[in-house]
């Protein structure tokens, strides 16, 4: 008889997260309760824990961009990338970040995929550009501007995701591979990158449509000044949880 | 050569100074929380599984209870006295990192196998020399600012890791197995949309519980897509594999759980709501999702 009680960490993962709970203790406790619940000790769990967060440090490494970045922001980096954007009769935040993403998405198929992310580039260029151009024509309202700082973040990421497997030696590529291959069918990295390639272009409609969607959303709602001081000072104390 | 261990080093120093940064403000909680990831990243290595265990459950306390504070505001210039050549050294790390992939690789210097974090590493280094040369600031002052960013990101910064934990675990106890077999279970037999559909959605679901496609690539393609629809429907398997994959990305997009690209960017961005970024991605994902579903439907079966 088969025992579906480790699947008690998935339920604690959902549970914690629509409870909006501290996801840092939501994911502890699943992990320990999964261990325990497939009859593990608690010293061998926290052991699996310690290991895979020791192996896993290399996500971790990119933290350390933050002094350039906080460095260039303190001399006004992102004041400037507004203002830049705004000169740019033509340029609208749909249309600045559709190019990102053909950015993102042809130098992720060429494996270039740390050029470009989350730190590097859209907290200190992407998302202030994307601002400047929506607040040429008015100040944002609360609302949108959270909107447009999430679709730059997005944008990032569907760049990323819907390019890298175009390139041979990326990760999910290279465990495709591993995978058949130990399931007796042979294929060469070339041959699923092929197929990565209509998804990619399809990504790429999908998202740039709703880029220019929120082009006319930004036009249509009337922006409401007032709100705009109140929501800056709100912004730096309100992110805390 | 160098190659991951000089990197988690320097990494480590880099934490290091953000604990010491925040003991003037009497910030213990930040000092300690920074503190513990910078004796990760020194000595990782040797403090063996269960004391790197101990570690984590330390910064979990730490992380879960509201020890970390929030960053205190700071100066922010107009950007108007440096005007557009600001854009240059904040252009260096980028720079750096595509010129250091091509050109470092074969060259003995570098671990080849992390050449691209190397760059990344390298490019911050520059860039660190180049603003002190340019700018000028005073001696701490990109630490400083670099200390205040990783306070606004607070515990999301370890998120990553932690979930990475999590999937050990879940491999160690078997849920993919229990998982996959559930799914077997489920698939009405017979009909080809139907086995797609369900391995496409299977991929996807199962990617937003675990945070990442490749623990569910090995799960739902042992339980769907190799029984059913290659062995069983003849589909090719370098197409239902490849756009299999995609489904699950469209998963990644709709998840919490992918806390590095979803959870962190929030923060790094200072957006109130915290799901913000997976809610702006939510309508690329779903119609992407049918998207690879049809291509796999129409391409994987000539």
């Amino acid at each position: 008889m088969i025992t579906y009680l480790p699947l008690i960490g998935i339920l604690i993962v959902v549970v914690g997260f629509l409870l909006r709970l501290n996801p840092l203790a939501t994911v502890a406790a699943a992990a320990l309760a999964t261990g325990l619940a497939a009859g593990r000790g608690l010293v061998e769990v926290v052991s699996v824990l310690g290991k895979a967060f020791n192996d896993s440090r290399y996500v971790s490494i990119v933290w350390i961009a933050l002094p350039v970045i906080g460095l260039l922001e303190r001399y006004g980096l992102q004041a400037q990338a507004r203002r830049v954007i705004g000169g740019f009769r033509r340029a609208t935040t749909g249309r600045l970040l559709i190019l990102y993403l053909l950015f993102r998405q042809l130098t992720a198929a060429l494996g270039l995929v740390s050029v470009a992310g989350q730190a590097q580039t859209v907290r200190p260029l992407v998302a202030p550009m994307a601002e400047g151009a929506a607040e040429r024509d008015g100040p944002l309202d609360d609302r949108a501007r959270e909107r447009v700082r999430a679709m730059a973040a997005a944008t990032d990421n569907v760049g990323l995701f819907f390019g890298e497997d175009i390139f041979i030696a990326i990760g999910s590529i290279l465990l495709i591979v591993g995978f058949l291959d130990q399931n007796g069918i042979q294929v060469a990295p070339l041959q699923l990158s092929v197929w990565a390639i209509p998804s990619a272009v399809l990504a790429f409609l999908v998202h740039g449509a709703r880029l220019v969607w929120l082009d006319r959303k930004l036009k249509c709602a009337p922006a409401k000044a007032g709100a705009l001081d109140e929501q800056s000072s709100g912004l730096r104390r309100s992110t805390s949880e | 050569m160098i190659g991951l261990p000089t990197l988690y080093a320097f990494t480590g120093a880099v934490f290091a100074a953000y604990a010491v940064l925040s003991l003037p403000g009497r910030r213990y909680g930040n000092a300690a929380f920074w503190g513990l990831l910078a004796l990760s990243f020194f000595a990782g290595d040797r403090i063996g599984d269960f004391g790197n265990g101990l570690l984590v459950l330390a910064l979990v306390a730490l992380g879960g209870t509201g020890a970390l504070r929030r960053p205190e505001p700071s100066q922010v210039e107009d950007g108007t006295r440096h005007g557009n050549r600001l854009f240059i050294p904040a252009l260096i790390i980028p720079a750096t990192a595509l010129a250091g992939t091509f050109l470092l690789k074969d060259t003995g210097l570098i671990d080849p196998r992390q050449v691209t974090l190397v760059s990344l590493g390298l490019g911050v280094v520059l860039a660190l020399v180049a603003l002190q040369v340019w700018l000028r600031p005073p001696a701490l002052a990109a630490l400083e600012e670099g200390r205040r960013l990783i306070d606004a990101v607070g515990w999301a910064a370890v998120l990553p890791q932690m979930l990475a934990s999590l999937g050990a675990v879940f491999a160690v106890a078997g849920v993919g197995e229990l998982v996959g077999g559930l799914t077997t279970a489920v698939i009405p037999a017979g009909s080809r949309l139907a086995a797609v559909a369900a391995y496409g959605v299977g991929m996807a679901l199962f990617t937003m519980i675990m945070g990442n496609a490749f623990a569910a690539f090995p799960v739902m393609t042992a339980a769907i897509g190799l029984p059913v629809l290659i062995r069983g429907f003849g589909g090719d398997p370098a197409v239902v594999c490849a756009i299999g994959m995609l489904a699950g990305f469209c998963g990644t997009l709709m998840t919490p759980m992918a806390a590095n690209f979803n959870i962190v960017p929030a923060a790094l961005l200072e957006l109130k709501d915290r799901n913000a970024v997976v809610k702006a991605q939510v309508g690329t994902a779903l119609p992407l999702l049918v998207c690879n579903i049809a291509l796999i439907y129409w391409l994987a079966f000539p």
